[in-house]
């Protein structure tokens, strides 16, 4: 009780040294360097911030306040405080960050370098170098399991997921799957593990507390040749109900029943469709399609598509802010 | 190979796909042969090929192997020979194949490739980097030969697709003197027929002036016709063709060896993380990666993936994966690349590219096959008189 009135106090202070209250969708594009901001009411891109180059993965503080940016071509991850929309700070990331993930901690972010094959574990508040560990080549994908556990690495070459004990730093099991794996989702219990293969056409769902495979989930979208159904990003509803799946140049997204592991609906987006966020009520998901250079919006209840924003060049990640 | 060796080859796989983690640690031994001919003398001041072409490629492709090995107890290693005559190339390969190597990439041209791919046993396994004559892939096959790097077919191809989808239809054509030009005009003309192009001139190449002072002059009357939509230029070597841009007698496009070309690998290549491994290749080499490099690459990869699936460095069982189904390259192309049962080439999309930039990627929408549109590129099963797996 006593957290939750603090939680009321700050969020009203928040209210009122910030004029807006909107959910904010941030996206970066890699060939814009910059950071598109989209108003979830108005579904309009209110802002463009200037960040470091070629900006890839991005993810939010666990308190919301700031946000944080894989300046690939800098070697840097970039700090911007959202309050302000300006960039206060750079982490040290190893060379060439593409991909991380934040431990629950809020302190341990785990930054896959993506030409050095290693992956390195920075503490945010220190700015200390905690481990880099050796993976596979190209490391890309980064998850950290939500009971803060496992940190997973997908290494695209060496074609593996390489499991991270977040106590030791060490791995302790690879999981060879599909050609190319590039992303890595958790399920909100953290006991499901739902990876990627791009040139393997497949996604791998992996049980985590075996760390075997269970079930290997392949996709036909009709028109469109197989070798263009690459799945990228995956996206779970925090039900358990569904599992979203970017398929990259084929242009659809998957919309899989994540209990059943069955594909309901193949929905088409923009081109090469590559992240996916929910928003925080779960209502609306937006995709961020690289090569049409804009985001789509589809609607959850309806399983619809309803708009397309345009943003910058080659948009990236997406991540939705409350 | 012995019978009782091949069954324990089998029940290795066989706890392979059990507990592909718990093997035992295995050595695979890569064999690299490469005997390039010098080009000769060429009229103009181009960039010339780097001597290490194709060998760097396979290097990468080592490292990159080991990488994977590391987590599977698995480990690779390369014996290189950079032969100055065939002669020495194959003494090479006899060698190696004496010290227990059976797999090979070899970066020669077709004649050497064939000596040795016929000086090969039963289950030596060889990958040709280096010639991309159409004969190896029509007739001239060899169960054990496949091809990473491209026919010259496979290039003309995609860049008569590329003609065709932009209706640049009636081309006048320059071909070189060299056997290679020969060889790429050929390859060209079937393009041109296969995608409906009509050559209004054929031109051989017959000045021997030094074009650097008189390119100017000579150009604008050697390509002196009615009217054309482009200029195709069979000159491999790069000896005139440098100087035909900017001075033909319309003002249409340069392509083919010059101009806009059909590549297997360029460094502006850059979609599909193909960023990473030219900067991989960058950082190893200290130059940008080439055509040849790919193709070593593709080759050294190749053999990597299949012992990553398999355990087992077994050339009989490698060879019969990479045929099968279960086995696919992701080689930076945006598609999975596979190889063609009937000649062992390896399908991949042709790059066409000029010197700073890309342009295009064959294959291209509208040009459709029962199969794979990767198969409207080089020689489709019934083109070829090849069928190497039966």
């Amino acid at each position: 009780m006593k957290s939750l009135l603090k939680q009321i106090s700050l969020a009203a202070m928040v209210g009122l040294s910030t004029p807006a209250l909107a959910s904010l969708a941030y996206v970066s594009n890699e060939k814009d360097d910059t950071l598109s901001v989209i108003d979830m009411e108005t579904l309009e891109v209110v802002e463009t911030i200037d960040v470091g180059q070629r900006p890839r993965g991005i993810l939010l503080s666990k308190d919301y306040t700031r946000l944080y940016i894989c300046a690939s071509d800098d070697d840097t991850v970039q700090v911007l405080d959202l309050a302000t929309r300006k960039i206060v700070d750079t982490l040290p990331s190893g060379e060439d960050p593409e991909q991380f993930a934040l431990h629950p901690n809020n302190r341990h972010l785990y930054i896959a370098n993506e030409d050095d094959a290693i992956v390195t574990v920075v503490d945010v508040n220190t700015k200390d170098v905690l481990a880099q560990i050796d993976v596979g080549i190209e490391p890309e994908g980064m998850a950290v399991s939500p009971d803060g556990k496992w940190a997973v690495n997908t290494s695209e070459t060496t074609s593996m997921l390489h499991w991270i004990n977040t106590e030791t730093f060490e791995i302790e099991k690879n999981i060879v799957v599909g050609q190319r794996p590039r992303h890595v989702e958790f399920s909100r219990d953290s006991k499901i593990a739902w990876a990627s293969a791009e040139i393997g056409g497949t996604v791998h769902v992996i049980d985590v507390d075996s760390l075997e495979e269970i079930r290997k989930l392949e996709f036909r979208v009709k028109g469109v040749n197989q070798d263009r159904v690459q799945p990228v990003g995956i996206e779970l509803t925090s039900d358990g109900r569904y599992a979203f799946v970017a398929l990259g140049p084929s242009n659809h997204v998957a919309v899989v029943d994540a209990k059943t592991y069955e594909v309901l609906d193949y929905l088409l987006v923009g081109s090469r469709v590559w992240q996916l966020d929910l928003s925080q009520d779960e209502s609306l998901l937006l995709t961020t399609n690289g090569v049409s250079g804009d985001v789509s919006v589809i609607d959850v209840a309806d399983l619809k598509v309803t708009k397309s924003i345009k943003v910058g060049r080659y948009p990236w990640g997406v991540v939705i802010a409350p | 190979m012995p019978l009782l060796s091949r069954t324990a080859a089998a029940s290795l796989i066989f706890l392979m796909a059990i507990s592909p983690l718990q093997a035992e640690s295995l050595g695979v031994r890569i064999g690299y042969l490469q005997w390039v001919p010098d080009q000769g003398p060429v009229l103009s001041n181009v960039i010339p090929e780097p001597e290490d072409a194709g060998l760097r490629g396979a290097e990468l492709a080592i490292n990159d192997n080991n990488t994977t090995g590391r987590f599977l107890d698995q480990t690779y290693s390369m014996q290189r020979e950079v032969a100055d005559s065939p002669d020495a190339a194959l003494a090479a390969f006899d060698a190696m194949r004496q010290s227990g190597i059976e797999l090979f990439v070899v970066n020669a041209p077709a004649q050497t490739l064939r000596t040795i791919a016929g000086a090969a046993g039963e289950n030596t396994l060889i990958f040709n980097a280096g010639a991309r004559d159409n004969a190896l892939r029509t007739g001239q096959c060899h169960v054990n030969l496949l091809h990473t790097l491209p026919s010259h077919a496979m290039l003309t191809d995609a860049l008569g697709q590329w003609l065709n989808q932009r209706r640049w239809n009636e081309v006048f054509l320059i071909t070189g003197p060299t056997e290679a030009d020969r060889g790429w005009a050929d390859a060209f003309r079937r393009s041109a027929k296969r995608f409906g192009l009509k050559i209004v001139e054929d031109k051989p190449w017959t000045f021997d002036a030094d074009l650097r002072r008189t390119a100017a002059r000579e150009l604008p009357l050697f390509t002196q016709a009615r009217d054309y939509d482009a200029v195709v230029v069979a000159d491999v070597r790069g000896d005139f063709g440098e100087y035909v841009p900017f001075n033909t007698w319309l003002p249409r496009p340069v392509v083919g060896t010059q101009g806009m070309t059909p590549v297997t690998w360029h460094w502006v290549v850059e979609s599909w993380g193909a960023a990473q491994l030219q900067n991989r290749f960058r950082e190893l080499a200290d130059r940008h990666m080439n055509s040849e490099d790919y193709a070593a690459w593709a080759a050294v990869r190749s053999i990597g993936t299949a012992v990553t699936a398999l355990g087992t460095d077994d050339p009989e069982e490698i060879r019969s994966f990479l045929f099968s189904d279960s086995f696919q390259l992701a080689g930076f192309k945006g598609r999975k690349l596979t190889f063609r049962d009937w000649n062992g080439q390896l399908r991949q999309p042709i790059p066409l590219v000029h010197p700073r930039g890309i342009v295009a990627r064959a294959p291209f929408e509208g040009f459709l096959h029962p199969n794979t549109d990767l198969d409207t590129l080089g020689f489709d099963r019934p083109e070829s008189e090849c069928r190497i797996n039966g």
